[in-house]
C-alpha cells in the first residue's frame, strides 16, 4: 500500500469530519439561530443537488490537462475550507446559500483528481484495495463529524459558532496535510511515464463508454437512501427518533466492508463485485418491502445498503481508473462518477412518482425486480473490462 | 534556491511545518471553545432582564402564552403575560418548547432534545402544564396548532433526512386527537386542485389552522406553487382555494384568514402578511411591515394579528409584533424576547 493512499485517506477523513459536522447541525442552525423557515431551508438544500457532479468533470479535465492532480485537488479542498470560514460570518439566507454552493464546488473539483492520485500511486492489481482503504478513512470522518458536532452542542447548546469553527479547523488540517505532506511529483510520475499528452481521443475508449452506459443504467435503478429510510419509517421498522441514525448504520457497514470488498474486487474482478453490490441493493429493497418489519429487518436493510456502497463506490472508481489511459485518468473517473450522480438524481425524481402511485413497498419491489432483471445483462457487458490496459497503453 | 527555503521544502521541513500548523489550529480552537463554553454557562445562569411574576397571577386569566427568547436562565421556556398587559411582567412555567399553542383546556409543545441522537417530541399538556402524552416526531419542529376546543392537535415537522447532500427537504404534517388516534400524514388525504382530483408526488403540506373539529385550513405546495387549502377531516379531503398563501391562520370569528404571501421573484423568499376576507374573497396585503414575516401568524382578536420576528444581530432572540389586519396598518412591538405566541381568551 502506497503511503500516499493513507495520507489522502487522512485528508478525506479530516475534511469529512469538517463537512459532516456542519451538515449535521445545518438544519438546526438555520432554523434555530439564523431564523429561517422550513421552506427557506429547502431553498438552501436545493443548492446541493447537482452542483457537485457538474464541477467534477471540470476537476478531472483540469487535472489531466495540466498533469498536476495535486494542485487541482488542493484548490478544491481550499475552496471548501475557505467556505467554512465564511460560513462563520454569513448571516442571511443569500450569503449562506452562496457559501454552501462554494463548498459543493470545492467538493466537485477535488474528487476526481484525488481518485486519480490514488490510482496513480497504486499498482493496477491493488486498485480495489487502495480505494477500499481510502473510502474507509473517508467514512470514518463522515461518522465522526456528526458526533463531534452534537457533542459540542450538548456541552454548549447554542454553540453553533463553536461547531463551525471546529469544522473550519478540521478543514485547515486537511488542506495542510495535503499541501505539505503529499508531493506533487509522486502523483504525476505515472502519467508522465507514458509520454502521452492529454488527448480527448483517449476518453473515447469503447470500454469506458461501456462502463458509463452500464454504471449510468444501474444508477437509474438505484433509489436514494432517503427513500429507503422513509420506507422503513413508513412501514414501522423503527421509531422516528432513530431516523438520523439510519445514515450512521449504513456507514458502519460501509466502513467494515470497504477494504475486504476492495481486495475481493482485485482478486475476482471489479466488474463482478460491482454487479454483486447491486444484488445486495436489490436484496435491501426486498427486505424493506417484505412482510417482516422489525429491528432485525431494519438492521439487515442497512447492512445490505452499506454492502452496496462498499462494493460500488470505490470499486467503480478503480474500474474507471484501470480502464482508461493514465493521461486521462482523472477525466475518466470523473466521467464515471458524474454519470452515476446524475442518473441517481433522475432516478430519485422518478421513484418519488412511483412511491405515490404504488406505495413504498410495491414501488421498491418493482425497482428490485427490474434491477434483478438488468443485472445479468450488466454482468455480460462489464465482463472483460477488468483486463488491465495500463501495460498495453504504455509503449 | 536559498538553503533556508530548500530546508523548509524538504520532506522533514514540511512535516515540521504541518505539526506547527496543527498545533496552532488546535490551540486556537480549543481556546475559543473553552471561552464559548464559559460564556454560555455564565449567560444562561443569569436572571431574565424582563420583569417576572409568579405563575398563579396570570395562569387562569385571559393571557398570551409564548416561548421566552431572552438569553438567560429561562431561554426557551414557556412564559405568559396577561392579555390586557402584554408588555408587563411575565410568568414562567417549567417547560421548554420550540413551538407551542395553548387553549383554555391545555397546550401542545414541540420540543427538541439535543444530544448525539437529537430527538423531537410533541408534548400534550393539560391546563396545569402537566404532560399527558408524549409522541416522537420525525423531524425539526415547525408549526403546531390546537383546535378551538383543544381536542385536536396539528403538528408540522420538517424532515431533513440524515445528510444535507443526499435528500431533499420535505415536511410532515399530521393531525391527531389529543390523547388518541391520528389521522396520519395529510399527504395521504385526497387533494383537489381547482376542483380536480390530483395526487402529485412532490406535494408538501404545512401550517394547519382549525375552524372547528371538522374543518381546517393549511398550505399545500406542489409544482413550485403554494396553495391555500380547506381541509375536511371526516372525508379526508383537501381543496385548493387560491395560490400564494402559506401558513394560514383563521380569525376567531371565522370570517378572515391571514397567511404569508411571497413576493414575486426567485431567490430569497420575502413574505408579507395577506388577509383574506372569506365572505368577499378580497385579499389585503399588509405592506407596511417591511420585514420578511416567516411565521404562522396568530389572531390577538378579530382585527389584530401577532407574529414573531428574529432580532437582527442578536442570535436566537425574537420579539412578538402586533399589526392591525388592514392594508395600511403599521406594526408595533408587543412582547419583547418572545416567540410562538398563543392567545388564550376566556
Amino acid at each position: 500500500m502506497a503511503p500516499i493512499v493513507v495520507t489522502l485517506g487522512m485528508v478525506s477523513l479530516l475534511t469529512d469530519v469538517s463537512s459532516e459536522s456542519v451538515a449535521a447541525i445545518l438544519p438546526l442552525y438555520l432554523t434555530a439561530t439564523v431564523g429561517l423557515s422550513t421552506v427557506a431551508y429547502g431553498f438552501v438544500d436545493g443548492i446541493y443537488q447537482g452542483v457537485s457532479s457538474l464541477v467534477r468533470v471540470v476537476g478531472g479535465f483540469a487535472a489531466d490537462r495540466g498533469g498536476h492532480p495535486k494542485w487541482v485537488a488542493l484548490a478544491g479542498y481550499l475552496i471548501s475550507c475557505v467556505s467554512r470560514f465564511v460560513l462563520l460570518l454569513a448571516t442571511g439566507l443569500g450569503a449562506i446559500s452562496a457559501v454552501i454552493a462554494a463548498d459543493r464546488i470545492g467538493k466537485g473539483l477535488r474528487t476526481a483528481p484525488r481518485d486519480a492520485m490514488i490510482a496513480a500511486a497504486s499498482p493496477p492489481e491493488q486498485l480495489g484495495r487502495a480505494f477500499g482503504v481510502h473510502r474507509t478513512l473517508d467514512t470514518i470522518g463522515a461518522v465522526l463529524g456528526p458526533l463531534v458536532a452534537f457533542s459540542l452542542l450538548w456541552w454548549i447548546p447554542d454553540g453553533f459558532h463553536a461547531v463551525l469553527l471546529v469544522s473550519f479547523a478540521f478543514a485547515v488540517l486537511g488542506v495542510a496535510l495535503l499541501g505539505l505532506l503529499v508531493s506533487d511529483r509522486e502523483t504525476r510520475v505515472r502519467a508522465h511515464a507514458t509520454h502521452e499528452p492529454f488527448h480527448w481521443r483517449a476518453l473515447t475508449d469503447p470500454r469506458l463508454t461501456r462502463l458509463l452506459v452500464v454504471a449510468g443504467g444501474l444508477a437509474l435503478l438505484t433509489v436514494g437512501d432517503g427513500f429507503v429510510y422513509l420506507a422503513l419509517l413508513d412501514r414501522g421498522g423503527f421509531a422516528t427518533h432513530w431516523f438520523p441514525l439510519m445514515y450512521v448504520g449504513t456507514n458502519i457497514a460501509y466502513l467494515a466492508l470497504a477494504v475486504p470488498l476492495g481486495r475481493l474486487a482485485d482478486r475476482v474482478g471489479r466488474a463482478r463485485v460491482v454487479v454483486g453490490g447491486h444484488v445486495a441493493l436489490a436484496a435491501a429493497y426486498l427486505v424493506v418491502a417484505g412482510p417482516m418489519t422489525s429491528t432485525t429487518s431494519t438492521l439487515a436493510a442497512l447492512a445490505l445498503l452499506g454492502t452496496f456502497y462498499a462494493a460500488t463506490d470505490g470499486v467503480v472508481a478503480a474500474l474507471a481508473g484501470g480502464i482508461v489511459d493514465p493521461a486521462v485518468r482523472a477525466s475518466g473517473i470523473a466521467a464515471a462518477q458524474s454519470t452515476v450522480a446524475v442518473a441517481r438524481m433522475a432516478s430519485s425524481a422518478g421513484f418519488g412518482i412511483l412511491w405515490f402511485a404504488l406505495g413504498p413497498a410495491t414501488a421498491l419491489v418493482v425497482v428490485a425486480t427490474v434491477l434483478g432483471a438488468a443485472l445479468p445483462a450488466a454482468h455480460l457487458a462489464l465482463r472483460g473490462l477488468d483486463r488491465p490496459v495500463l501495460t498495453g497503453a504504455t509503449p | 534556491m536559498s538553503p533556508v527555503l530548500r530546508r523548509i521544502l524538504s520532506p522533514n521541513g514540511r512535516a515540521v511545518a504541518f505539526v506547527a500548523v496543527a498545533l496552532a489550529v488546535v490551540g486556537t480552537v480549543a481556546a475559543y471553545v473553552l471561552g464559548d463554553a464559559a460564556r454560555y454557562h455564565s449567560l444562561h445562569t443569569a436572571a431574565p432582564v424582563v420583569a417576572s411574576v409568579p405563575e398563579g397571577r396570570i395562569a387562569d386569566g385571559p393571557r398570551i402564552v409564548f416561548r421566552h427568547t431572552g438569553v438567560d436562565s429561562k431561554y426557551g421556556v414557556v412564559a405568559m403575560v396577561a392579555l390586557d398587559d402584554p408588555g408587563g411582567p411575565r410568568a414562567f412555567t417549567d417547560l421548554a418548547c420550540d413551538r407551542l399553542d395553548a387553549t383554555r383546556t391545555g397546550a401542545s409543545c414541540l420540543q427538541t432534545k439535543r444530544g448525539v441522537v437529537t430527538r423531537y417530541d410533541l408534548l400534550e399538556l393539560d391546563r396545569h402544564w402537566k404532560v399527558t402524552d408524549k409522541i416522537a416526531l420525525p423531524g425539526l419542529p415547525s408549526r403546531t396548532r390546537l383546535s378551538p376546543d383543544g381536542s385536536l392537535v396539528a403538528t408540522t415537522t420538517f424532515v431533513a433526512g440524515h445528510s444535507y447532500m443526499q435528500t431533499g427537504f420535505s415536511t410532515s404534517t399530521e393531525i391527531r386527537h389529543v390523547d388518541g388516534t391520528s389521522y396520519g400524514d395529510l399527504e395521504k388525504f385526497h387533494l383537489l386542485i381547482d376542483g380536480h382530483d390530483s395526487q402529485p408526488a412532490d406535494r408538501n403540506i404545512w401550517g394547519v389552522t382549525f375552524v372547528d373539529d371538522r374543518t381546517f385550513y393549511a398550505t399545500v405546495a406542489t409544482g413550485g406553487r403554494t396553495y391555500l387549502v380547506r381541509g375536511d377531516l371526516p372525508s379526508r379531503t383537501l381543496r385548493t382555494l387560491r395560490t400564494n398563501a402559506e401558513c394560514p391562520s383563521v380569525s376567531p370569528d371565522g370570517t378572515r384568514i391571514a397567511y404569508k404571501v411571497r413576493a414575486p421573484g426567485s431567490g430569497l423568499p420575502h413574505w408579507s402578511i395577506g388577509v383574506l376576507d372569506l365572505v368577499t374573497n378580497h385579499e389585503q396585503v399588509l405592506r407596511r411591515e417591511t420585514a420578511s414575516v416567516d411565521d404562522q401568524v396568530e389572531w390577538l382578536d378579530d382585527d389584530t394579528l401577532l407574529y414573531g420576528l428574529a432580532r437582527e444581530h442578536e442570535a436566537g432572540v425574537t420579539d412578538v409584533w402586533r399589526i392591525d389586519a388592514r392594508a395600511n396598518a403599521r406594526p408595533h412591538l408587543l412582547i419583547e424576547q418572545a416567540w410562538s405566541p398563543a392567545v388564550v381568551r376566556r
